[in-house]
């Protein structure tokens, strides 16, 4: 099994590394139980890969040190590799090889015995749905089956800790929850996954705890519940019947502190931590002053507000989402 | 997949029993690894069939176009005699190209990281394409000296001694191979691979005793072209060829292979170590 209870599957401690003059990592600590998802997220650039690498053994922290199983990246590279599965954010796998051919590859290099990697292989693209292209080259492979064989490749040793780096980038929707089914799967089995994404959705639905990167710093971490709750404003959207009903209730509700409200032609936005509480607040002035109003929208606190909180910039998924979520974020 | 357990790896033996199971997992590494880069040749059989089209556009040339005046600078021999030696030479260096591009695709696509990570041997994916392109070569040299024979190319030794002129060859393509395994894993990228191999190699194979006799260079150029590996081997090749006395020039060729795989094999290592520590 992946650890001793208590003991942490993955140990960081003031992880930093430079390129040059920029710090693309600056002493980042946390640690991830065993038998958990561990989510990285953060805009293009704010290191997660950089991270993964370190943690991987590709790379080298200049101060800090890690573990993976209790085992140094640095001292004792060779077990960590043992240890560690790894599924990259290109599709690493070789396309003049069948897809096949390239997890046999894999098993034999992870010096696996024939028959096991040869019956492992076959059940991996079976649960892949690779089952049908197996005997094809790779190059004539679509980008969201080369990744998906770029993730069995990393799970061919049954590593006891995998790192993903945005494995579901580039993949179509049903990719996507298979391997989302997946990783949920290893982890019953005690499999700790880290992995990064950009996709908020995708960290709050699968992982335990959640890591938010920021140009080279760690400046969140906690449960996707707890940095929702923390970070994430409820808004809520009232629809009335002319604009100075909409100004009333902007200026009624503007007088508690910690409420924000703006109006927008006969629409009002609030927004604030305390959801609950901003709602009847909002009930009872539209009460008090005898409006009905049209309509009325509650946008409960998303990862999106979150981070958008935290790193003052826009996650890059932000355009896909739909409109009233992105207004939400707005307001927030 | 049932359970999960622990990943397993090289057994981590201790005493004679572990070296004997680590040399095992390494040659079982670098076995799996040549496999895997001549696949490729049988996939895209492009890559062969263009890297003996080259040769032969060579041998046709000196053989047609410029045998005719370089065989006055070569009197009591055939030309074509004299020729083939150097082709052979020529076509295993060149050879060398495609270590230096395979490898830095391999940078280039993330593969190297990928093989990185996993728990093999960490020389095992320099080994296995310099020891592709050695088998490689094989094919690519018997094919050159049949085409050789056609025409007219003979030996005056014997079939042993030029059969071991051959070997000298594959020799001098396999040390070539880990220095372009350097290049290739230094640039990361295949287009600057070639850019940065060709003028590297078209001087050390133009500049020698390949084709043309030394003395009828320019005296600056002679001395390079006389003290460096190309000519080393293409002679020693020549006089497998040619008969008579072989040992100095056999010995000065292997001296060479010797020297430049222990710079270039620790140097691999080094920079395949350190890939990607931008």
């Amino acid at each position: 099994m992946a650890g001793m209870p208590g003991e942490p599957a993955i140990d960081v401690a003031g992880i930093t590394k430079r390129f040059g003059r920029l710090t693309a990592l600056d002493g980042i600590d946390f640690r991830v139980a065993p038998a958990s998802v561990f989510g990285l997220l953060g805009p293009n650039g704010a290191g997660k890969t950089t991270l993964v690498r370190i943690l991987t053994t590709l790379l080298r922290p200049d101060a800090g040190r890690a573990a993976v199983l209790g085992h140094d990246i640095v001292r004792n590279g060779g077990e960590v590799r043992r240890l560690i599965g790894l599924a990259g954010q290109n599709a690493a796998v070789d396309v003049n090889l069948t897809g096949r051919e390239n997890l046999r590859l894999i098993g034999r290099l992870c010096q696996l015995p024939r028959a096991t990697f040869r019956r492992r292989a076959d059940e991996l693209l079976e649960r892949f749905a690779l089952t049908e292209a197996r005997a094809r080259p790779v190059r004539e492979y679509s980008g969201g089956m080369r990744k998906r064989l770029d993730v069995a490749a990393a799970l061919m040793s049954r590593p006891p800790v995998l790192f993903l780096d945005e494995p579901t980038t580039g993949l179509d929707l049903t990719s996507r929850n298979v391997l989302w089914t997946l990783i949920r799967d290893l982890v019953d089995e005690g499999a700790t996954v880290v992995l990064t994404t950009q996709y908020l959705e995708e960290a709050d639905r699968l992982a335990d705890r959640i890591a938010v990167l920021d140009r080279g710093r760690l400046i969140a971490e906690d449960t996707p519940v707890a940095l929702k709750a923390a970070l994430g404003a409820t808004v809520i959207e009232v629809e009335t019947d002319d604009e100075a009903q909409a100004a009333r209730t902007v200026e009624l509700l503007s007088r508690t502190p910690g409420w924000h409200a703006a109006q927008e032609g006969v629409l009002v936005r609030a927004s604030a931590n305390d959801g609950a509480r901003l709602l009847l607040d909002t009930v009872h002035v539209l009460d008090s002053q005898a409006i009905s109003p049209r309509g009325l929208r509650v946008h409960a606190p998303t990862l999106d507000d979150a981070f958008l909180r935290l790193t003052g910039s826009a996650p890059e998924t932000a355009e896909q989402r739909d409109a009233g979520q992105d207004a939400a974020g707005q307001v927030a | 997949m049932s359970s999960l357990g622990v990943g397993v790896g090289h057994p981590a033996g201790r005493g004679t029993a572990g070296v004997l199971a680590a040399v095992g997992g390494a040659s079982r590494d670098v076995a799996a690894v040549t496999w895997r880069n001549l696949v490729v040749l049988r996939r895209v059989p492009r890559l062969l069939i263009f890297s003996t089209i080259q040769p032969l556009v060579f041998v046709m040339m000196f053989r047609y176009v410029f045998g005719g005046v370089a065989a006055n600078s070569v009197p009591g021999v055939p030309y074509v005699d004299y020729l083939m030696p150097g082709v052979f030479v020529q076509v295993a260096v060149f050879g060398a190209m495609s270590t230096a591009i395979g490898l830095a695709t391999d940078v280039q696509t993330g593969l190297l990281d990928r093989f990185r990570s996993l728990p093999m041997t960490r020389l095992a994916m320099l080994a296995g394409r310099t020891v592709a392109d050695l088998l490689r070569n094989v094919f690519v040299v018997s094919l050159m000296v049949l085409v050789g024979f056609a025409i007219g190319f003979r030996i005056h030794s014997g079939v042993a001694v030029f059969v071991g002129g051959t070997a000298l060859v594959l020799a001098f393509g396999f040390a070539m191979a880990w220095v372009f395994a350097v290049v290739g894993l230094a640039v990361g990228d295949p287009e600057t691979a070639q850019a940065a191999a060709f003028p590297v190699l078209v001087p050390l194979v133009f500049a020698s005793a390949a084709f043309i006799p030394v003395h009828t260079m320019p005296g600056w150029l002679q001395p390079f072209a006389n003290n460096q590996p190309v000519s080393a081997t293409a002679m020693a090749v020549r006089a497998t060829v040619l008969g008579g006395p072989t040992a100095t020039y056999v010995w000065q060729s292997l001296a060479w292979d010797v020297a430049i795989i222990a710079v270039a094999a620790p140097l691999g290592a080094y920079l395949y170590h350190r890939a990607g520590q931008r």
